[in-house]
């Protein structure tokens, strides 16, 4: 018995322990600008706003803006965009607020599709409808 | 109307759902009154039932080879410029497909059970006939509502829109079959322990016949989770093999659980010990296969699989709920008969040491559960969306995982009831010495990792019990006149459940140094490169000799061409691509590899300049990934030789 208790004990402090090290809030555009926090982690989701990115293949510095249609935020990021990251598209990305106007992303997460979309499926985006898929995104370093 | 394709397998399946109803009601009241006609009846159900399902697939599969757009699963899945053997496997590329191969295969199972256990278990089978039937009218039921793979469209396409580019590959050929071999699999020992409790015999009798069909969906169960992995380690070009994304999760819980049943059950053909246990242990199993479709496809929580969602979602859900109510209901009213008749005799036991075994790992299902659901929780109590990523499912699992490992030298030789000091010094002594001196010389070597030494020492000390034990029981053979040979071989076909327990048992340590390897020493970079100009990584050199651009029979594809150098020795030549098919609209990067025993050089091609002067690509040198691979060979040869008849008692 006194044995069971104990590993009860280790098991609920490690669940304690891992949720608060590594929880991640999903923010959007408008919900980061309204109370940044520098430094603490964040998904950040929302559209790729058209005509703002730019890619330097030497310094492999990725640029581009996301937006929820209510706010816009800067995002950079080291490195080339995963498959399925698009102009127009909806895109997750997972970092923290630079303190100095942009959003350092350290992973962008695309979403896998099971079944191809149509083109006008994507090309008029409803920012609702885009946000409520992008929340569920989870995790693909 | 019109009466074409869409239309018949409509109606086979219908007629197939009604069927399975009738049978499995058929069974039940054969079970109660006692006229055998029922059965009988019930019997020819189930067999008519797989007959309608498989032609069914086989109707399915015939209009995929003819393109047949009609039917909007096939223009949904496959054009004209598929591959014929992705034409056949585009099948279950997607949801409506998957419930018919997981009904077939239900459908095969329940067969199976119709030709071994009518004469054999005259009792218990009338049972199982009804828990087969009652689960194979639900996809069924999935089949003729929710997800209908005969849907017909209008008007007729003229040319379906392609398999999903990603699904190409060898490793979605066989990774949904295995898995759902596994999770149907399941539904058989579900089946009889359902059947026990109805019958009121709670004895040992359903876990010893159901015992080989155990093994069997543990070992396809744990072949899909590998096979997974590998799609996604030279698939998805992210070089990993394991995210704990939802749909992993999905399939890793019932496996947890599912191991533990595996090894409680031994208890209890022992001891008689843990029968209340056990059956729950089973049917959270099966539920946990249900949940999972549930989780992955009715789109409460987002992965970045993302499947097909709809309805279905509502369908599981409900019927998880009817499961799990009518499981537990049974087991309330049975839980009289259902008091161990063995008691703990001490915590220093073989007992014991399973017992915890099963504690860490429902401990670790439970875990992965609650981290898979957080999502919901947080929104459901404060509005937030919020999610717990690898970080969490690493910190909490690592500490299990090792704890298991440990008990896996313990367990298959720690005696029975309750062990001596000397016997523990005699079986354990040596290992634990083996282990320490594997650490110590490990960490002078310069591995620093902690969780890798630990994993190591673990292995060391794991393998020299398994090693003493098998050299102990061949000298004590070869004393009774065998020759080496003979003695080993003996063995291995007298003993086979333990001998193929200790194979797979390797098995998973393997995969274990496979992980722990990989996590603790791989390396990565990235860089844009001109013609000419390399880029060096763990001892690699990388140059980028150019592009070339080609046409396939459905994408068009640039390639990239890396020669990889050792030193100066040069190794290979590479060539990651990306492929452009005309439906996407952005391109999808194909991986190339070398695989090595000791690690792996891993290219994706990034961007790219248009003239063919410069690339970005992204070099990985992945370290012992390959032994997860291995694991699985491995694991299979132990189940092979666990499920061989027993030879030592009539089967």
């Amino acid at each position: 018995m006194a044995g069971g208790a104990v590993i009860l004990a280790v098991l609920v402090y490690l669940v304690y322990a891992g949720v608060s090290q590594s929880v991640v809030y999903f923010v959007t555009p408008a919900e980061l600008l309204a109370a940044p926090a520098p430094g603490k982690t964040y998904r950040l989701g929302g559209m790729v706003q058209p005509g703002s990115l730019t890619w330097d293949p030497r310094s492999l510095d990725l640029r581009f803006i996301l937006s929820d249609g209510k706010a816009t935020v800067p995002v950079r990021h080291k490195g080339t965009a995963p498959d399925l990251f698009a102009e127009g598209r909806g895109a997750v990305v997972e970092g923290a607020w630079s303190g100095e106007g942009y959003f350092k992303a350290t992973t962008i997460l695309a979403k896998h599709s099971e079944e191809y979309k149509a083109p006008h499926d994507t090309a008029e985006p409803g920012y609702k409808e885009l946000l409520k898929t992008l929340r569920g995104s989870e995790a693909k370093p | 109307m019109i009466i074409g394709a869409p239309e018949i397998g409509y109606a086979l399946t219908v007629v197939g759902l009604f069927l399975a109803l009738w049978g499995g009601a058929a069974a039940v009241t054969g079970a109660r009154s006692g006229r055998l006609a029922f059965v009988a009846s019930a019997e020819r159900a189930a067999v008519a039932v797989w007959a309608l399902v498989t032609a069914c697939m086989l109707l399915l599969i015939h209009a995929f080879l003819t393109f047949d757009f009609s039917i909007r699963y096939v223009a949904a899945n496959t054009n004209r410029g598929t591959p014929f053997y992705y034409r056949i496997t585009a099948l279950w590329g997607a949801l409506e497909g998957s419930i018919i191969l997981w009904a077939w295969m239900l459908g095969l199972f329940t067969f199976i059970v119709v030709l071994r256990y009518r004469r054999r278990q005259p009792e218990l089978y009338p049972w199982v006939l009804s828990v087969m039937l009652g689960v194979l009218a639900f996809f069924l039921l999935v089949m003729a509502v929710p997800a209908p793979p005969f849907e017909r469209l209008t008007p007729v396409p003229a040319d379906g829109r392609g398999l999903n580019p990603l699904l190409e590959d060898s490793g979605m050929i066989t990774h949904p079959v295995a898995l759902y071999l596994g999770f149907t699999g399941f539904t058989v020992p579900f089946a009889f322990a359902l059947a026990a409790l109805a019958v009121g015999r709670t004895g040992e009798e359903w876990i010893t016949i159901t015992r080989r069909w155990t093994i069997i969906a543990w070992y396809f169960l744990s072949l899909g989770l590998l096979i997974g992995g590998w799609w996604s380690y030279h698939v998805l070009g992210w070089g990993g093999y394991w995210a704990w994304d939802p749909v992993e999760n999905a399939a890793f819980m019932p496996w947890l659980t599912g191991t533990a049943f595996l090894h409680s059950v031994m208890i209890q053909e022992r001891r008689r010990m843990l029968k209340l246990w056990n059956l729950t242990l089973i049917i959270l199993t099966f539920g946990l296969t249900l949940f999972g479709t549930f989780l992955t496809r009715s789109g409460i929580i987002g992965s970045v699989h993302a499947f097909t969602q709809g309805s279905i979602g509502v369908f599981f859900l409900s019927f998880l709920a009817v499961v799990l109510l009518g499981s537990f209901s049974l087991l309330a009213w049975r839980v009289d008969r259902l008091k161990g008749q063995g008691e703990l005799d001490s915590i220093v036991s073989r007992e014991s040491v399973f017992l915890l075994n099963n504690v860490f790992l429902v401990a670790a299902s439970f875990t992965v559960f609650f981290g898979t659901i957080f999502p919901l929780l947080t929104e459901a109590a404060r509005g937030t969306k919020v999610s717990v990523g690898a970080p969490f499912f690493n910190l909490v699992n690592i500490p299990l995982f090792l704890s298991l490992l440990f008990l896996m030298g313990v367990g298959p030789l720690i005696a029975w009831r309750r062990a001596s000091a000397e016997s523990l010094r005699r079986n354990f002594l040596k290992p634990v010495l083996a282990g320490l001196v594997a650490a110590a010389v490990l960490r002078a070597l310069g591995v620093a990792n902690m969780l890798v030494l630990t994993c190591m020492a673990l292995v060391v000390f794991v393998t020299g019990t398994m090693v003493l034990d098998f050299w102990r029981a061949v000298r004590a053979r070869r004393r009774t006149g065998h020759g080496w040979a003979a003695a080993t071989g003996g063995l291995l076909v007298r003993q086979n459940r333990r001998y193929g327990g200790f194979v797979v048992h390797l098995g998973i340590m393997v995969v274990a140094l496979g992980v722990a390897g990989s996590q603790a020493w791989s390396h990565s970079t990235e860089a844009t490169l001109a013609k000419g100009e390399s880029v060096e990584l763990a001892g690699y050199r990388v140059r980028f000799d150019g592009l070339a651009a080609s046409e396939e029979s459905n994408h068009f594809k640039v390639t990239g061409t890396f020669s990889v150098a050792h030193g100066t020795r040069p190794v290979d030549v590479l060539q990651p691509a990306k492929k452009f098919y005309p439906r996407e609209q952005t391109p999808i990067a194909y991986v190339d590899y070398r695989l090595g025993l000791i690690e792996d050089v891993y290219l994706v091609l990034g961007d790219f300049a248009r003239d063919g002067t410069q690339a970005t690509v992204k070099v990985q040198v992945n370290r012992m990934v390959s032994w997860l691979w291995l694991g699985g060979l491995v694991l299979t040869l132990g189940a092979a030789l666990a499920v061989l008849p027993d030879s030592r008692r009539p089967a």
